[in-house]
Protein backbone atom coordinates (compact mmCIF):
# COMPACT_ATOMS: atom_id res chain seq x y z
CA UNK A 1 0.00 0.00 0.00
CA UNK A 2 1.37 3.39 -0.96
CA UNK A 3 1.28 5.94 0.54
CA UNK A 4 1.50 4.52 4.07
CA UNK A 5 -2.02 4.00 5.44
CA UNK A 6 -3.03 6.79 7.81
CA UNK A 7 -4.04 4.14 10.32
CA UNK A 8 -0.34 3.51 10.89
CA UNK A 9 0.48 7.19 11.19
CA UNK A 10 0.51 9.25 14.40
CA UNK A 11 -2.88 10.38 15.70
CA UNK A 12 -2.50 14.00 14.59
CA UNK A 13 -1.91 12.89 10.97
CA UNK A 14 -5.05 10.75 11.10
CA UNK A 15 -7.13 13.61 12.39
CA UNK A 16 -5.62 16.07 9.93
CA UNK A 17 -6.38 13.68 7.08
CA UNK A 18 -9.97 13.21 8.18
CA UNK A 19 -10.41 16.98 8.31
CA UNK A 20 -8.62 17.61 5.05
CA UNK A 21 -10.69 15.13 3.05
CA UNK A 22 -14.05 16.93 3.17
CA UNK A 23 -12.32 20.29 2.85
CA UNK A 24 -10.50 19.21 -0.30
CA UNK A 25 -13.70 17.80 -1.70
CA UNK A 26 -15.58 21.05 -1.19
CA UNK A 27 -12.82 23.05 -2.89
CA UNK A 28 -12.64 20.54 -5.74
CA UNK A 29 -16.38 20.57 -6.33
CA UNK A 30 -16.84 24.28 -5.65
CA UNK A 31 -17.90 24.95 -9.26
CA UNK A 32 -20.61 22.31 -9.04
CA UNK A 33 -21.76 23.38 -5.61
CA UNK A 34 -21.99 26.93 -6.91
CA UNK A 35 -24.17 25.82 -9.78
CA UNK A 36 -26.39 23.67 -7.60
CA UNK A 37 -26.98 26.54 -5.17
CA UNK A 38 -27.56 29.03 -7.94
CA UNK A 39 -30.13 26.77 -9.54
CA UNK A 40 -32.32 27.26 -6.45
CA UNK A 41 -31.54 30.96 -6.08
CA UNK A 42 -34.32 33.46 -6.76
CA UNK A 43 -33.69 35.85 -9.66
CA UNK A 44 -33.93 38.80 -7.26
CA UNK A 45 -30.74 37.66 -5.48
CA UNK A 46 -28.71 38.00 -8.65
CA UNK A 47 -30.09 41.47 -9.29
CA UNK A 48 -29.18 42.42 -5.72
CA UNK A 49 -25.61 41.21 -6.22
CA UNK A 50 -25.97 38.07 -4.10
CA UNK A 51 -24.18 35.72 -6.50
CA UNK A 52 -22.39 33.37 -4.16
CA UNK A 53 -23.93 33.84 -0.74
CA UNK A 54 -26.85 31.91 0.69
CA UNK A 55 -30.02 32.21 -1.43
CA UNK A 56 -32.54 34.50 0.26
CA UNK A 57 -35.16 31.80 -0.16
CA UNK A 58 -35.58 28.45 -1.92
CA UNK A 59 -36.60 29.13 -5.52
CA UNK A 60 -35.69 25.75 -6.98
CA UNK A 61 -39.25 25.00 -7.93
CA UNK A 62 -39.72 28.28 -9.84
CA UNK A 63 -36.36 28.02 -11.60
CA UNK A 64 -36.68 24.43 -12.73
CA UNK A 65 -40.27 24.80 -13.85
CA UNK A 66 -39.31 27.98 -15.71
CA UNK A 67 -36.58 26.03 -17.49
CA UNK A 68 -38.98 23.30 -18.52
CA UNK A 69 -41.96 25.48 -19.35
CA UNK A 70 -40.34 28.42 -21.09
CA UNK A 71 -37.65 26.61 -23.06
CA UNK A 72 -37.54 23.54 -25.31
CA UNK A 73 -35.14 21.78 -22.94
CA UNK A 74 -37.57 18.88 -22.58
CA UNK A 75 -37.37 18.39 -26.33
CA UNK A 76 -33.56 18.63 -26.21
CA UNK A 77 -33.35 15.99 -23.50
CA UNK A 78 -35.64 13.73 -25.49
CA UNK A 79 -33.47 14.24 -28.58
CA UNK A 80 -30.37 13.35 -26.59
CA UNK A 81 -31.99 10.10 -25.52
CA UNK A 82 -33.07 9.41 -29.10
CA UNK A 83 -29.46 9.75 -30.22
CA UNK A 84 -27.71 8.17 -27.27
CA UNK A 85 -29.64 4.95 -26.76
CA UNK A 86 -29.61 3.65 -30.36
CA UNK A 87 -25.92 4.58 -30.60
CA UNK A 88 -25.16 2.68 -27.45
CA UNK A 89 -26.93 -0.42 -28.73
CA UNK A 90 -25.46 -0.10 -32.21
CA UNK A 91 -21.84 0.49 -31.27
CA UNK A 92 -21.77 -2.15 -28.55
CA UNK A 93 -23.53 -4.66 -30.81
CA UNK A 94 -21.22 -4.10 -33.77
CA UNK A 95 -18.14 -4.28 -31.60
CA UNK A 96 -19.21 -7.59 -30.05
CA UNK A 97 -18.93 -8.98 -33.57
CA UNK A 98 -15.72 -7.21 -34.59
CA UNK A 99 -14.09 -7.81 -31.22
CA UNK A 100 -14.90 -11.51 -31.43
CA UNK A 101 -13.49 -11.75 -34.96
CA UNK A 102 -10.25 -9.96 -34.07
CA UNK A 103 -9.72 -11.85 -30.83
CA UNK A 104 -10.39 -15.41 -31.96
CA UNK A 105 -9.25 -15.79 -35.57
CA UNK A 106 -5.73 -15.76 -36.91
CA UNK A 107 -5.52 -14.17 -40.34
CA UNK A 108 -3.08 -11.90 -42.06
CA UNK A 109 -4.96 -8.61 -41.90
CA UNK A 110 -6.06 -9.13 -38.30
CA UNK A 111 -3.63 -6.83 -36.52
CA UNK A 112 -3.90 -4.20 -39.25
CA UNK A 113 -7.66 -4.00 -39.03
CA UNK A 114 -7.35 -3.76 -35.27
CA UNK A 115 -4.86 -0.92 -35.48
CA UNK A 116 -7.01 0.95 -37.99
CA UNK A 117 -9.91 0.81 -35.53
CA UNK A 118 -7.65 2.06 -32.74
CA UNK A 119 -6.06 4.82 -34.81
CA UNK A 120 -9.38 5.94 -36.27
CA UNK A 121 -10.66 6.36 -32.77
CA UNK A 122 -7.99 8.99 -32.06
CA UNK A 123 -8.27 11.19 -35.17
CA UNK A 124 -9.36 14.80 -34.72
CA UNK A 125 -13.05 15.28 -35.47
CA UNK A 126 -12.28 18.13 -37.83
CA UNK A 127 -10.72 15.87 -40.44
CA UNK A 128 -14.07 14.05 -40.64
CA UNK A 129 -16.28 17.10 -40.42
CA UNK A 130 -16.65 18.30 -44.01
CA UNK A 131 -17.15 14.86 -45.64
CA UNK A 132 -19.46 13.54 -42.91
CA UNK A 133 -21.59 16.66 -43.05
CA UNK A 134 -21.66 16.46 -46.83
CA UNK A 135 -22.62 12.77 -46.71
CA UNK A 136 -25.42 13.53 -44.26
CA UNK A 137 -26.74 16.35 -46.44
CA UNK A 138 -26.71 14.15 -49.54
CA UNK A 139 -28.46 11.23 -47.84
CA UNK A 140 -31.06 13.50 -46.27
CA UNK A 141 -29.88 12.70 -42.76
CA UNK A 142 -28.62 16.22 -42.02
CA UNK A 143 -30.56 17.94 -39.25
CA UNK A 144 -32.08 14.71 -37.96
CA UNK A 145 -31.24 12.43 -35.07
CA UNK A 146 -30.50 9.62 -37.55
CA UNK A 147 -27.46 11.38 -38.99
CA UNK A 148 -26.04 11.69 -35.49
CA UNK A 149 -26.89 8.10 -34.59
CA UNK A 150 -25.13 6.68 -37.66
CA UNK A 151 -22.02 8.76 -37.21
CA UNK A 152 -21.69 8.15 -33.49
CA UNK A 153 -22.31 4.43 -33.93
CA UNK A 154 -19.58 4.16 -36.56
CA UNK A 155 -17.10 6.29 -34.64
CA UNK A 156 -17.63 4.65 -31.25
CA UNK A 157 -17.25 1.23 -32.85
CA UNK A 158 -13.51 1.98 -32.97
CA UNK A 159 -13.14 2.40 -29.23
CA UNK A 160 -15.57 -0.45 -28.49
CA UNK A 161 -13.66 -2.82 -30.77
CA UNK A 162 -10.41 -2.07 -28.94
CA UNK A 163 -12.14 -2.84 -25.66
CA UNK A 164 -14.02 -5.95 -26.78
CA UNK A 165 -11.09 -7.49 -28.58
CA UNK A 166 -8.84 -7.18 -25.54
CA UNK A 167 -11.59 -8.47 -23.29
CA UNK A 168 -12.26 -11.59 -25.39
CA UNK A 169 -8.54 -12.15 -25.82
CA UNK A 170 -8.29 -12.58 -22.06
CA UNK A 171 -10.95 -15.30 -21.99
CA UNK A 172 -9.72 -18.92 -21.94
CA UNK A 173 -9.28 -19.88 -25.59
CA UNK A 174 -9.58 -23.61 -24.78
CA UNK A 175 -13.31 -23.02 -24.42
CA UNK A 176 -13.61 -22.05 -28.07
CA UNK A 177 -11.13 -24.66 -29.22
CA UNK A 178 -13.01 -27.54 -27.64
CA UNK A 179 -16.33 -26.34 -29.03
CA UNK A 180 -14.79 -26.31 -32.51
CA UNK A 181 -13.58 -29.86 -32.07
CA UNK A 182 -17.12 -30.82 -31.14
CA UNK A 183 -18.25 -29.37 -34.46
CA UNK A 184 -20.15 -26.36 -33.08
CA UNK A 185 -20.54 -23.72 -35.80
CA UNK A 186 -18.69 -20.43 -35.40
CA UNK A 187 -21.90 -18.44 -35.05
CA UNK A 188 -23.11 -20.70 -32.24
CA UNK A 189 -19.73 -20.45 -30.51
CA UNK A 190 -20.11 -16.69 -30.57
CA UNK A 191 -23.72 -16.70 -29.48
CA UNK A 192 -23.72 -19.41 -26.83
CA UNK A 193 -20.17 -19.53 -25.49
CA UNK A 194 -18.52 -16.13 -25.87
CA UNK A 195 -21.42 -13.69 -25.71
CA UNK A 196 -22.62 -14.78 -22.25
CA UNK A 197 -19.10 -14.24 -20.93
CA UNK A 198 -18.99 -10.74 -22.37
CA UNK A 199 -21.68 -9.34 -20.08
CA UNK A 200 -19.33 -7.25 -17.93
CA UNK A 201 -17.69 -5.78 -21.03
CA UNK A 202 -21.08 -4.98 -22.54
CA UNK A 203 -22.17 -3.26 -19.34
CA UNK A 204 -18.95 -1.25 -19.07
CA UNK A 205 -19.06 -0.11 -22.69
CA UNK A 206 -22.74 0.76 -22.56
CA UNK A 207 -22.30 3.25 -19.72
CA UNK A 208 -19.19 4.74 -21.29
CA UNK A 209 -20.77 5.19 -24.71
CA UNK A 210 -23.87 6.64 -23.12
CA UNK A 211 -21.76 9.27 -21.38
CA UNK A 212 -19.52 10.04 -24.36
CA UNK A 213 -22.39 10.45 -26.78
CA UNK A 214 -24.63 12.32 -24.37
CA UNK A 215 -21.85 14.83 -23.74
CA UNK A 216 -20.92 15.29 -27.40
CA UNK A 217 -21.16 18.90 -28.44
CA UNK A 218 -19.16 19.12 -31.66
CA UNK A 219 -21.25 16.80 -33.81
CA UNK A 220 -24.45 18.09 -32.30
CA UNK A 221 -23.45 21.50 -33.70
CA UNK A 222 -22.19 20.23 -37.05
CA UNK A 223 -24.95 17.78 -38.00
CA UNK A 224 -28.01 19.47 -36.50
CA UNK A 225 -29.48 22.90 -36.95
CA UNK A 226 -33.08 22.92 -35.76
CA UNK A 227 -34.53 22.52 -32.29
CA UNK A 228 -36.52 19.45 -33.35
CA UNK A 229 -33.35 17.29 -33.46
CA UNK A 230 -30.92 19.26 -31.29
CA UNK A 231 -29.31 17.33 -28.40
CA UNK A 232 -29.19 18.96 -25.01
CA UNK A 233 -25.51 19.99 -25.16
CA UNK A 234 -25.99 22.17 -28.21
CA UNK A 235 -29.42 23.15 -26.92
CA UNK A 236 -28.07 24.34 -23.59
CA UNK A 237 -25.53 26.52 -25.36
CA UNK A 238 -28.27 28.02 -27.52
CA UNK A 239 -30.36 28.69 -24.42
CA UNK A 240 -27.37 30.30 -22.74
CA UNK A 241 -27.50 32.91 -25.48
CA UNK A 242 -31.17 33.46 -24.78
CA UNK A 243 -30.82 33.61 -20.99
CA UNK A 244 -28.22 36.34 -20.93
CA UNK A 245 -27.05 36.79 -17.33
CA UNK A 246 -30.01 34.76 -16.02
CA UNK A 247 -27.55 32.55 -14.18
CA UNK A 248 -30.22 30.90 -12.06
CA UNK A 249 -31.81 29.52 -15.25
CA UNK A 250 -28.48 28.62 -16.86
CA UNK A 251 -27.57 26.74 -13.69
CA UNK A 252 -30.86 24.87 -13.51
CA UNK A 253 -30.54 24.00 -17.21
CA UNK A 254 -26.97 22.78 -16.69
CA UNK A 255 -28.05 20.54 -13.85
CA UNK A 256 -30.84 19.07 -15.95
CA UNK A 257 -28.46 18.45 -18.88
CA UNK A 258 -25.82 16.85 -16.66
CA UNK A 259 -28.17 14.64 -14.68
CA UNK A 260 -28.60 11.60 -16.97
CA UNK A 261 -24.88 10.77 -17.34
CA UNK A 262 -24.33 11.51 -13.66
CA UNK A 263 -27.15 9.15 -12.72
CA UNK A 264 -25.75 6.55 -15.09
CA UNK A 265 -22.33 6.93 -13.48
CA UNK A 266 -23.59 6.48 -9.96
CA UNK A 267 -25.79 3.52 -10.83
CA UNK A 268 -23.13 1.71 -12.82
CA UNK A 269 -20.00 3.05 -11.16
CA UNK A 270 -18.07 -0.20 -11.05
CA UNK A 271 -18.61 -0.88 -14.76
CA UNK A 272 -17.90 2.71 -15.69
CA UNK A 273 -14.51 2.73 -14.00
CA UNK A 274 -13.65 -0.75 -15.26
CA UNK A 275 -14.25 0.53 -18.79
CA UNK A 276 -12.37 3.76 -18.40
CA UNK A 277 -9.31 2.26 -16.79
CA UNK A 278 -8.95 -0.56 -19.30
CA UNK A 279 -5.24 -1.15 -19.78
CA UNK A 280 -4.23 0.99 -16.81
CA UNK A 281 -3.07 -2.03 -14.85
CA UNK A 282 -1.44 -4.48 -17.20
CA UNK A 283 1.01 -4.43 -20.05
CA UNK B 1 -26.70 -28.60 -54.57
CA UNK B 2 -27.37 -28.47 -50.87
CA UNK B 3 -24.77 -30.97 -49.70
CA UNK B 4 -21.90 -29.41 -51.66
CA UNK B 5 -22.87 -26.02 -50.31
CA UNK B 6 -22.78 -27.37 -46.80
CA UNK B 7 -19.36 -28.88 -47.29
CA UNK B 8 -18.04 -25.72 -48.90
CA UNK B 9 -19.16 -23.81 -45.84
CA UNK B 10 -17.70 -26.44 -43.57
CA UNK B 11 -14.39 -26.44 -45.31
CA UNK B 12 -14.05 -22.69 -45.41
CA UNK B 13 -15.88 -21.71 -42.28
CA UNK B 14 -12.80 -20.73 -40.33
CA UNK B 15 -11.51 -18.63 -43.20
CA UNK B 16 -14.78 -16.84 -43.94
CA UNK B 17 -16.21 -16.44 -40.46
CA UNK B 18 -13.93 -13.57 -39.36
CA UNK B 19 -14.91 -11.51 -42.40
CA UNK B 20 -18.60 -12.07 -41.84
CA UNK B 21 -18.26 -11.01 -38.22
CA UNK B 22 -16.19 -7.99 -39.19
CA UNK B 23 -18.27 -6.83 -42.14
CA UNK B 24 -20.94 -4.64 -40.47
CA UNK B 25 -18.53 -2.83 -38.17
CA UNK B 26 -15.82 -2.43 -40.76
CA UNK B 27 -18.23 -1.07 -43.38
CA UNK B 28 -19.68 1.51 -40.97
CA UNK B 29 -16.23 2.53 -39.80
CA UNK B 30 -14.94 2.77 -43.37
CA UNK B 31 -17.82 5.00 -44.48
CA UNK B 32 -17.84 7.38 -41.52
CA UNK B 33 -14.23 7.45 -40.32
CA UNK B 34 -11.68 6.10 -42.80
CA UNK B 35 -13.05 7.39 -46.10
CA UNK B 36 -13.70 10.93 -44.77
CA UNK B 37 -10.01 11.26 -43.84
CA UNK B 38 -9.03 10.78 -47.49
CA UNK B 39 -11.94 12.88 -48.73
CA UNK B 40 -10.82 15.72 -46.48
CA UNK B 41 -7.30 15.53 -47.87
CA UNK B 42 -8.78 15.62 -51.38
CA UNK B 43 -11.09 18.55 -50.58
CA UNK B 44 -8.15 20.52 -49.21
CA UNK B 45 -6.93 20.95 -52.79
CA UNK B 46 -10.15 22.69 -53.82
CA UNK B 47 -11.98 25.89 -53.24
CA UNK B 48 -15.50 24.91 -52.22
CA UNK B 49 -18.42 26.53 -50.43
CA UNK B 50 -20.04 23.19 -49.63
CA UNK B 51 -22.84 23.56 -52.19
CA UNK B 52 -21.63 24.74 -55.59
CA UNK B 53 -19.03 23.15 -57.85
CA UNK B 54 -15.53 22.53 -56.49
CA UNK B 55 -12.69 24.48 -58.03
CA UNK B 56 -9.22 22.87 -58.11
CA UNK B 57 -6.65 25.17 -56.58
CA UNK B 58 -3.79 22.74 -55.94
CA UNK B 59 -1.75 23.71 -52.92
CA UNK B 60 -3.15 27.23 -52.76
CA UNK B 61 -5.01 26.55 -49.49
CA UNK B 62 -1.79 25.40 -47.87
CA UNK B 63 -0.01 28.39 -49.33
CA UNK B 64 -2.57 30.65 -47.76
CA UNK B 65 -2.20 28.86 -44.43
CA UNK B 66 1.55 29.43 -44.58
CA UNK B 67 0.98 33.18 -44.53
CA UNK B 68 -2.04 33.27 -42.22
CA UNK B 69 -1.45 35.02 -38.88
CA UNK B 70 -4.48 33.28 -37.33
CA UNK B 71 -3.07 29.88 -38.24
CA UNK B 72 0.14 30.50 -36.29
CA UNK B 73 -1.80 31.90 -33.37
CA UNK B 74 -3.98 28.76 -33.31
CA UNK B 75 -0.93 26.54 -33.57
CA UNK B 76 0.73 28.40 -30.72
CA UNK B 77 -2.38 27.97 -28.60
CA UNK B 78 -2.47 24.27 -29.44
CA UNK B 79 1.06 23.96 -28.11
CA UNK B 80 0.08 25.83 -24.96
CA UNK B 81 -2.82 23.40 -24.52
CA UNK B 82 -0.59 20.42 -25.09
CA UNK B 83 2.08 21.53 -22.61
CA UNK B 84 -0.20 22.81 -19.86
CA UNK B 85 -2.68 19.96 -20.21
CA UNK B 86 0.16 17.63 -19.27
CA UNK B 87 -0.10 19.05 -15.75
CA UNK B 88 -3.20 16.88 -15.43
CA UNK B 89 -0.97 13.78 -15.26
CA UNK B 90 1.10 14.67 -12.15
CA UNK B 91 -1.88 16.46 -10.61
CA UNK B 92 -4.04 13.38 -11.15
CA UNK B 93 -1.33 11.27 -9.54
CA UNK B 94 -1.18 13.65 -6.57
CA UNK B 95 -4.94 13.45 -6.02
CA UNK B 96 -4.85 9.67 -6.42
CA UNK B 97 -2.09 9.39 -3.79
CA UNK B 98 -4.08 11.63 -1.50
CA UNK B 99 -7.18 9.45 -1.85
CA UNK B 100 -5.45 6.06 -1.80
CA UNK B 101 -6.42 5.31 1.80
CA UNK B 102 -8.90 3.03 3.46
CA UNK B 103 -10.79 5.32 5.80
CA UNK B 104 -14.57 5.13 6.06
CA UNK B 105 -16.43 6.71 3.17
CA UNK B 106 -13.37 6.86 0.93
CA UNK B 107 -15.21 5.16 -1.92
CA UNK B 108 -17.74 7.95 -2.00
CA UNK B 109 -14.94 10.52 -1.89
CA UNK B 110 -13.27 8.88 -4.85
CA UNK B 111 -16.43 8.94 -6.93
CA UNK B 112 -17.18 12.53 -6.02
CA UNK B 113 -13.66 13.58 -6.99
CA UNK B 114 -14.24 11.90 -10.32
CA UNK B 115 -17.46 13.82 -10.87
CA UNK B 116 -16.14 16.63 -13.13
CA UNK B 117 -15.26 14.09 -15.80
CA UNK B 118 -18.79 12.77 -16.06
CA UNK B 119 -20.45 16.07 -16.84
CA UNK B 120 -20.44 17.58 -20.29
CA UNK B 121 -17.77 20.08 -21.29
CA UNK B 122 -20.59 22.43 -22.23
CA UNK B 123 -21.63 22.53 -18.59
CA UNK B 124 -17.99 22.83 -17.46
CA UNK B 125 -17.55 25.73 -19.88
CA UNK B 126 -20.66 27.53 -18.69
CA UNK B 127 -19.69 27.08 -15.04
CA UNK B 128 -16.19 28.48 -15.54
CA UNK B 129 -17.40 31.36 -17.68
CA UNK B 130 -19.55 32.34 -14.77
CA UNK B 131 -16.68 31.92 -12.31
CA UNK B 132 -14.50 34.14 -14.47
CA UNK B 133 -17.21 36.77 -14.89
CA UNK B 134 -15.80 40.24 -14.35
CA UNK B 135 -16.53 42.02 -11.08
CA UNK B 136 -18.64 39.30 -9.41
CA UNK B 137 -17.09 35.96 -10.51
CA UNK B 138 -15.68 33.86 -7.69
CA UNK B 139 -12.33 33.23 -9.39
CA UNK B 140 -12.09 36.87 -10.43
CA UNK B 141 -12.59 37.75 -6.79
CA UNK B 142 -9.90 35.31 -5.74
CA UNK B 143 -7.44 36.80 -8.22
CA UNK B 144 -8.30 40.25 -6.94
CA UNK B 145 -7.49 39.18 -3.40
CA UNK B 146 -4.20 37.62 -4.51
CA UNK B 147 -2.93 40.23 -6.97
CA UNK B 148 -4.96 43.30 -6.11
CA UNK B 149 -6.07 43.84 -9.70
CA UNK B 150 -9.45 43.23 -11.26
CA UNK B 151 -8.94 41.22 -14.45
CA UNK B 152 -11.63 39.90 -16.74
CA UNK B 153 -9.72 36.79 -17.73
CA UNK B 154 -11.83 35.72 -20.68
CA UNK B 155 -11.86 39.22 -22.13
CA UNK B 156 -8.10 39.56 -21.89
CA UNK B 157 -6.36 38.43 -25.06
CA UNK B 158 -3.21 37.37 -23.22
CA UNK B 159 -4.91 35.42 -20.42
CA UNK B 160 -8.07 34.00 -21.99
CA UNK B 161 -6.45 30.84 -23.37
CA UNK B 162 -4.97 30.01 -19.98
CA UNK B 163 -8.34 30.54 -18.36
CA UNK B 164 -9.88 28.02 -20.75
CA UNK B 165 -7.07 25.53 -20.23
CA UNK B 166 -7.58 25.78 -16.47
CA UNK B 167 -11.24 24.89 -16.99
CA UNK B 168 -10.21 21.94 -19.14
CA UNK B 169 -7.76 20.70 -16.53
CA UNK B 170 -10.52 20.23 -14.01
CA UNK B 171 -12.17 17.20 -15.66
CA UNK B 172 -8.85 15.98 -17.09
CA UNK B 173 -7.24 15.76 -13.63
CA UNK B 174 -10.24 13.70 -12.53
CA UNK B 175 -9.68 11.34 -15.43
CA UNK B 176 -5.96 10.88 -14.69
CA UNK B 177 -6.78 10.42 -11.02
CA UNK B 178 -9.08 7.49 -11.70
CA UNK B 179 -6.44 5.87 -13.92
CA UNK B 180 -3.84 6.18 -11.19
CA UNK B 181 -6.21 4.97 -8.47
CA UNK B 182 -6.73 1.79 -10.46
CA UNK B 183 -2.99 1.51 -11.00
CA UNK B 184 -2.24 2.00 -7.29
CA UNK B 185 -4.79 -0.66 -6.48
CA UNK B 186 -2.76 -3.19 -8.40
CA UNK B 187 0.66 -2.37 -7.02
CA UNK B 188 2.76 -5.32 -5.95
CA UNK B 189 2.67 -4.83 -2.17
CA UNK B 190 5.50 -7.29 -1.49
CA UNK B 191 7.91 -5.15 -3.48
CA UNK B 192 6.77 -2.05 -1.63
CA UNK B 193 7.21 -3.72 1.75
CA UNK B 194 10.63 -5.04 0.76
CA UNK B 195 11.72 -1.56 -0.31
CA UNK B 196 10.42 -0.18 2.98
CA UNK B 197 12.51 -2.76 4.85
CA UNK B 198 15.51 -1.45 2.98
CA UNK B 199 14.73 2.01 4.27
CA UNK B 200 13.18 3.52 1.15
CA UNK B 201 10.39 5.97 1.89
CA UNK B 202 8.69 9.09 0.65
CA UNK B 203 9.89 10.45 -2.66
CA UNK B 204 12.51 7.78 -3.23
CA UNK B 205 10.00 5.01 -2.73
CA UNK B 206 7.55 6.77 -5.06
CA UNK B 207 10.16 7.41 -7.73
CA UNK B 208 12.01 4.08 -7.71
CA UNK B 209 9.34 1.53 -6.79
CA UNK B 210 5.86 2.96 -7.28
CA UNK B 211 6.18 4.97 -10.51
CA UNK B 212 7.76 2.15 -12.54
CA UNK B 213 4.82 -0.06 -11.55
CA UNK B 214 2.42 2.68 -12.59
CA UNK B 215 3.91 2.71 -16.09
CA UNK B 216 0.78 1.47 -17.88
CA UNK B 217 -1.43 3.96 -16.04
CA UNK B 218 0.95 6.78 -16.90
CA UNK B 219 0.99 5.75 -20.55
CA UNK B 220 -2.80 5.83 -20.81
CA UNK B 221 -3.00 9.07 -18.85
CA UNK B 222 -0.55 10.69 -21.29
CA UNK B 223 -2.43 9.30 -24.30
CA UNK B 224 -5.84 10.56 -23.20
CA UNK B 225 -4.37 13.89 -22.16
CA UNK B 226 -2.64 14.46 -25.51
CA UNK B 227 -5.80 13.52 -27.37
CA UNK B 228 -7.87 15.71 -25.07
CA UNK B 229 -5.55 18.69 -25.57
CA UNK B 230 -5.56 18.43 -29.35
CA UNK B 231 -9.31 17.86 -29.44
CA UNK B 232 -10.04 20.95 -27.36
CA UNK B 233 -12.98 22.51 -29.10
CA UNK B 234 -15.98 22.50 -26.81
CA UNK B 235 -14.55 24.79 -24.15
CA UNK B 236 -13.18 27.30 -26.66
CA UNK B 237 -16.50 27.36 -28.46
CA UNK B 238 -18.53 27.74 -25.25
CA UNK B 239 -16.34 30.12 -23.30
CA UNK B 240 -14.98 32.60 -25.83
CA UNK B 241 -15.87 31.50 -29.39
CA UNK B 242 -12.23 31.96 -30.21
CA UNK B 243 -12.18 35.56 -29.00
CA UNK B 244 -11.21 38.11 -27.85
CA UNK B 245 -9.79 39.07 -31.27
CA UNK B 246 -9.28 35.42 -32.14
CA UNK B 247 -6.72 35.05 -29.36
CA UNK B 248 -8.12 31.77 -27.99
CA UNK B 249 -8.52 29.93 -31.29
CA UNK B 250 -7.01 26.49 -31.54
CA UNK B 251 -6.68 24.60 -34.82
CA UNK B 252 -9.87 22.63 -34.23
CA UNK B 253 -11.88 25.77 -33.60
CA UNK B 254 -10.17 27.76 -36.36
CA UNK B 255 -11.06 24.99 -38.79
CA UNK B 256 -14.70 25.02 -37.72
CA UNK B 257 -14.84 28.78 -37.96
CA UNK B 258 -13.47 28.81 -41.50
CA UNK B 259 -15.58 25.95 -42.79
CA UNK B 260 -18.87 26.29 -41.02
CA UNK B 261 -19.77 29.49 -39.33
CA UNK B 262 -20.95 32.98 -40.02
CA UNK B 263 -17.40 33.81 -41.08
CA UNK B 264 -17.82 31.79 -44.24
CA UNK B 265 -18.16 28.39 -45.76
CA UNK B 266 -14.62 27.75 -46.93
CA UNK B 267 -14.64 23.97 -46.92
CA UNK B 268 -11.36 23.62 -48.81
CA UNK B 269 -9.47 25.96 -46.52
CA UNK B 270 -11.06 24.33 -43.49
CA UNK B 271 -10.06 20.90 -44.79
CA UNK B 272 -6.46 22.09 -45.18
CA UNK B 273 -6.41 23.19 -41.52
CA UNK B 274 -7.90 19.84 -40.54
CA UNK B 275 -5.19 18.02 -42.48
CA UNK B 276 -2.49 19.88 -40.55
CA UNK B 277 -4.18 19.03 -37.25
CA UNK B 278 -4.52 15.44 -38.41
CA UNK B 279 -0.81 15.21 -39.24
CA UNK B 280 0.10 16.55 -35.79
CA UNK B 281 -2.19 13.98 -34.21
CA UNK B 282 -0.76 11.27 -36.46
CA UNK B 283 2.67 11.74 -34.89
CA UNK B 284 1.19 10.78 -31.54
CA UNK B 285 -1.10 8.08 -32.92
CA UNK B 286 1.84 6.37 -34.64
CA UNK B 287 3.64 6.38 -31.32
CA UNK B 288 0.74 4.69 -29.54
CA UNK B 289 0.30 2.14 -32.30
CA UNK B 290 4.01 1.40 -32.28
CA UNK B 291 3.89 0.68 -28.57
CA UNK B 292 0.84 -1.52 -28.98
CA UNK B 293 2.56 -3.41 -31.78
CA UNK B 294 5.55 -4.14 -29.55
CA UNK B 295 3.20 -5.36 -26.84
CA UNK B 296 1.35 -7.65 -29.24
CA UNK B 297 4.65 -9.12 -30.41
CA UNK B 298 5.69 -9.82 -26.84
CA UNK B 299 2.34 -11.33 -25.90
Amino acid sequence: MFPTPVQKAPAWVRIAYQLLLPLALVVWLLPLIGVAITSIRPAGDLAAGNYFGMPSHFAGFENYSAVFNDSPIGQFILNSFKVTIPTMIGAVGLSCLTGFALATYKFKANLWIFFIFVAGNFVPFQILMVPVRDLSVRTGLYDSVYGLILFHTAFQTGFCTLFMRNFIKALPFALIESARVEGVTEWRIFLHIVLPLMRPAIAALSVLIFTFVWNDYFWATVLVQGEHAMPVTAGLYALNGRWVAAWHLVSAGSIVAALPPVAMFFLMQRHFIAGLTLGATKG
Amino acid sequence: MAPTKATFWKRNQLRLAPWLFLAPGVIMFAIYVIAPIFQSIWISFFEWDGLGPKKWVGLANYGELWGDESFYLSLKNNIAWLVLYMLAVPAGLAVALFLNQTVTGIRLYKSLFFFPFVISQVVVGLIFTWFYAPSFGLLTGLIKVLTGSDVAILANDRLATYGIIAAGLWPQIAYCMILYLTGLNNINSEQVEAARMDGARGWRLLWNIILPQLGPATFIAVVVTVIGALRSFDLVSIMTQGGPYGSTRVLSYFMFEQALSEYGFRMGYGAAIAVVLFLIMMVFISGFIWRMLLQERNA
